[in-house]
């Protein structure tokens, strides 16, 4: 089966059916196994127990930005290719990337206040992350404001190309200001800097939690192609009524 | 061992990371969840109301069959 046959709504929707029972099981499976290393990590030598805090925050931190990069692939294909399932993508995936956002910036200030003893500082990463919610957000209300799915998709398109400047800037704004947020830790030029035992758990509850977007994701785009069909009946419906 | 021995002196925002955690997954299922049976409720309304897509409906019976490609090509003369 060729990438283009996926663009068959139909015959994605099988695929879908098919696969969603076994990337669930997948699911909890990876998180029960991260679940456990991350509560049997050892404690930070600075940061004791606190640390734990990490292993939802990061996860939830590299999702809002694979998923802003995933709708960014995903308005290439409206705009460029015109893929008949791109805007669908785009569309399923914006409540999903604002959830996982918030839950980063939420987790991030519950980390901060036992640590920096504040909630909230204007630094360059912790803003930058909530100028890609408050763009989600547009998005979100982007999406209900406009009513033909194909010209909110468009619409919806730029913005996303519009918002992925942001994920450079959220990603090096630790390099390139003076923050209060510390540097990389993991993706670095000389490998990651944290200890295996903290390092293999924060990795499987990050696999973990993708594991679960690209399910509720699956899912959620299931839902959008469905929604569509209702809306392609009742216009129907609608015409039906009118002819007779 | 209670969760303060247990998670250390900043035991709350521990616990509060992982509350909110656990309530936006749960949300975000829950979401998905209750969105397809709507979706496939009202899609079932309509279909029994006879509103069919027209790639859904079957082909009107005037239609000749589609030639059987593994059939032999009858020569005609030329």
């Amino acid at each position: 089966m060729a990438w283009i046959d996926l663009a068959n709504p139909t015959r994605f929707l099988r695929l879908v059916d098919r696969a969603l029972p076994w990337l669930t099981a997948l699911t909890v499976f990876a998180f029960a196994y991260a679940l456990n290393g991350a509560f049997g990590a050892p404690d930070d030598y600075q940061q004791g127990a606190t640390v734990k805090i990490m292993f939802i925050h990061v996860p939830a931190a590299w999702l809002g930005m694979f998923c802003w990069g995933m709708m960014t692939i995903s308005a290439l294909g409206t705009l460029v290719f015109r893929h008949p399932l791109a805007d669908v993508a785009a569309k399923a995936a914006v409540p999903l990337g604002a959830a996982f956002t918030f839950v980063c910036l939420v987790t991030g200030a519950l980390w901060g206040r036992p640590m920096w003893g504040t909630y909230w500082v204007w630094d360059a990463r912790l803003t930058s992350v909530l100028v890609m919610f408050v763009m989600y957000l547009g998005l979100i209300a982007l999406w209900r404001t406009v009513e033909d799915p194909t010209r909110a998709g468009r619409a919806a398109a730029i913005l996303t190309l519009v918002g992925a400047l942001n994920l450079p800037i959220i990603k090096f704004s630790v390099d390139w200001w003076n923050t209060l947020h510390q540097p990389a830790s993991v993706v670095r030029v000389d490998g990651p800097a944290i200890h295996p035992s903290i390092l293999i758990p924060l990795l499987a509850m990050t696999l973990a939690f993708t594991l679960l977007f690209v399910a509720l994701h699956l899912a959620a785009m299931r839902n959008e192609i469905l929604r569509r069909r209702v809306r392609t009946l009742r216009l129907l419906q609608a015409q039906g009524a009118r002819g007779a | 061992m209670s969760s303060t021995e247990l998670l250390g002196p900043h035991a709350v925002f521990i616990v509060a990371s992982y509350a909110v955690t656990l309530l936006v997954a749960a949300g975000l299922i829950l979401w998905v969840w209750l969105d397809h049976r709507r979706q496939v409720r009202v899609l079932a309304e309509l279909e029994a109301r006879g509103v069919r897509r027209r790639s859904a409906e079957p082909p009107p019976a005037s239609a000749t069959p589609p030639a059987d490609p593994a059939a032999p090509v009858k020569e005609t003369a030329a």
